[in-house]
């Protein structure tokens, strides 16, 4: 249906093209110049970064004079990184930021859709309430809540009787699991799969949670992927919370590993490389899961 | 479809234990720090002090919105009983320092900015100008980069949903700026938009021939500009894949009538590209805009507020009152503020953008 729908539409295209080819080719021609802008406009900074960053000191300000060189690496050193690795512990901020992240996403998507599980399949006395409430949670901001929240996590017992989770990696995992909006975006799927899968289970003697794992899981695995790449992508991001929370090298994640060594010491080649070897294993990932990147930001305007 | 209510309540259980895991947490790190922060801002409370916390019922508040202004009387010669009038004639008046100080009406109060109107001069004083200032700055931010990002992404969105060869190679070029870290992107825009060397100035140095080269971050009248086009690069690509959804989801149909009734593009985009995509972009509006209140990873890399609180930000003001300065019930009161503006512009927008029934 959809592919004649295009092909009456080509067709459509291709008897107006005939018409009107040159004013057509014109309009053709000026997309394609404002298309190449914009990439131009949204690449060069991250292009520009990667180039400089495997360039010594020097030669980046030097090919600044002219701004073609400054896109073009005529002379390679990894000396920027190799300084990098020296002066602070990268591979302890790359550690830190993907466990946070791989943490709390896996953790997040087990417990935020169990809730929704309840909320949109099952029958019980509160639900209404509960559903309200997690709406309600779900405009409050986090920068509305930093300052009480680290007031109130300074003070929070942990597992080895100690008081106080500032400067840990669990300070940056356990607030963020439970999250409303991650809820909101399984209930709207949840509720969306037909009961006629569950009744028959129910019959056959299944328990709920038996119906949750094993029907409404593997039927949901569109959602998950959604919640799972925004939640990575806030959280990657994260900047604000980990600032507060983390005094010390060992708890931090590389936003705020990368602006504290900015703040020490303004040697741009090495800041580049830095801002280079967190960003490109995470635009490598983008290019390889893309679509899954793509549909995920495209649901969460769908049903808003 | 019936079923027991001895079946029921055991389903009920199995929903109370599911839901906890989330409700606890929920409860722990959004509800309990929200009425915290609220009752906090009553009190002066402090991250670390030998003082315990006291109450202090609205002080904060006050502090926070205390704003006065004066009308100043020019000097008096006291020789002649006129004004005093400097070498151009204009009336010549004493320092507003020595006015606030001289008063104890004023006691706590700062300059915030003195303007001279309605034939005399205004000063006005605020017990946290700095805090006024946020206020006013992310509003100026909001309302710049809620339709400016929203209409680079509409463009981008409508190019990108051509037929036309490459299409997603641009796509994933716009999009990726979404994917990688604010607060690096936020450095790395730092030394482009130096304004010596930087490569932002260089580029246009070379087409206006030297004739555009903005102070960008450096300058108080061009800092706020400057963090509002990162800003709008980094995320643009986000709004343009939900217009990209929004316009995959007009029926083709629709386009189609409108070339039989003769309609040209302009047309076809005004009466049906427009309506149908209503919804998406009241989406786009009021997502943007929470997000837009929220600005201050960039802020704090960038400019730390400054130069003279041209970049200050609510959030970043109640970080720096609350965290840096160890003011709890301050930074609290602050965040309070904060939430309260942004769930009454929510409602609002939601209420402008909701009611206006479809016209067609």
């Amino acid at each position: 249906m959809a592919a004649r729908i295009a092909e009456e539409a080509e067709l459509k295209a291709r008897r107006k093209r005939s018409r009107g080819n040159s004013r057509r080719s014109v309009t053709l021609a000026l997309d394609y110049a404002i298309m190449i802008a914009l990439a131009v406009f949204f690449l060069f900074p991250i292009v520009f970064m990667v180039v400089s960053s495997f360039k010594p000191e020097k030669l980046i300000f030097d090919d600044l004079k002219t701004i073609v060189w400054a896109f073009i690496p005529r002379e390679v050193t990894f000396e920027n990184f190799t300084s990098v690795f020296r002066r602070v512990p990268f591979g302890r901020f790359m550690f830190n930021s993907t466990f946070i992240v791989l943490a709390t996403v896996s953790a997040g998507l087990v417990i935020n859709s169990m809730v929704a599980f309840a909320l949109a399949r099952l029958r019980w006395k509160g639900k209404i309430i509960v559903l309200s409430l997690i709406i309600t949670l779900s405009i409050v901001p986090l920068d509305a809540i930093v300052v009480p929240l680290l007031v109130l996590v300074n003070e929070f017992p942990w597992i080895d009787g100690s008081i106080g989770w500032l400067d840990t990696l669990h300070v940056q995992i356990i607030p963020f699991i439970a999250d409303a909006f991650s809820i909101f975006l399984f209930y709207q799927f949840f509720i969306g799969i037909p009961r006629d899968f569950d009744e028959a289970a129910y019959i056959d003697g299944a328990s709920p949670f038996a119906v949750y794992r094993r029907i409404i899981v593997p039927l949901s695995r569109p959602v998950f992927a959604t919640v799972a790449i925004l939640q990575a992508l806030f959280l990657w991001s994260s900047y604000l919370w980990p600032l507060m929370a983390t005094r010390g090298e060992d708890s931090r994640p590389l936003t705020v590993g990368i602006t504290s060594f900015y703040g020490q010491d303004v040697k741009w080649a090495q800041i580049l490389a830095f801002a280079s070897m967190i960003t490109i294993p995470v635009l490598i990932l983008f290019l390889l899961f893309q679509k899954w990147f793509v549909q995920s930001v495209a649901a969460t305007g769908l049903k808003g | 479809m019936t079923r027991s209510s001895r079946f029921q309540s055991h389903e009920t259980v199995y929903a109370w234990l599911m839901s906890a895991p989330a409700l606890i947490g929920l409860f722990l790190f959004v509800a309990l720090p929200l009425f915290g922060g609220v009752y906090w801002s009553f009190t002066n409370k402090r991250l670390i002090s030998p003082l315990p916390t006291k109450y202090i019922g609205l002080q904060n508040y006050q502090n926070l919105l205390g704003l006065q202004i004066i009308r100043l009387q020019p000097e008096i010669d006291e020789a002649t009983g006129e004004a005093q009038k400097d070498l151009e004639g204009r009336p010549v008046y004493p320092r507003t320092r020595t006015i606030v100080r001289g008063n104890p009406v004023y006691e706590g109060y700062r300059e915030w900015f003195t303007t001279d109107v309605l034939g005399g001069r205004f000063v006005v004083i605020a017990r946290d100008p700095t805090f006024l200032r946020s206020l006013i700055n992310t509003f100026t931010f909001v309302l710049v980069i809620v339709p400016g990002q929203g209409g680079l992404a509409l463009i981008m969105a409508l190019l990108v949903n051509q037929r036309l060869r490459g299409r997603y190679v641009f796509r994933t070029i716009y999009f990726s700026p979404v994917v990688t870290s604010m607060a690096v992107l936020a450095i790395v825009w730092t030394f482009l938009y130096n304004p010596d060397q930087g490569l932002i100035n260089r580029f246009l140095n070379a087409i206006t021939f030297g004739r555009l080269q903005p102070d960008w971050l450096v300058s108080a009248d061009s800092a706020l500009l400057a963090i509002i086009i990162l800003s709008a690069w980094q995320a643009a690509g986000f709004q343009m894949v939900i217009f990209l959804a929004g316009l995959q989801g007009i029926p083709q149909a629709l386009y189609e009538a409108a070339q039989i009734d003769g309609g040209n593009t302009w047309q076809q985009f005004r009466h049906v590209t427009i309506p149908q995509l209503r919804n998406t972009t009241i989406f786009v509006i009021i997502s943007t805009t929470i997000l837009a209140f929220r600005l201050f990873t960039q802020v704090d890399v960038m400019t730390k507020g400054g130069p003279q609180d041209s970049t200050v930000t609510v959030i970043y003001h109640a970080v720096d009152t609350g965290f840096r300065q160890q003011k709890i019930g301050y930074g609290s009161a602050v965040t309070v503020l904060f939430f309260v503006l942004v769930v009454t512009i929510a409602l609002i927008q939601r209420a402008l953008l909701k009611s206006d029934v479809e016209v067609d």
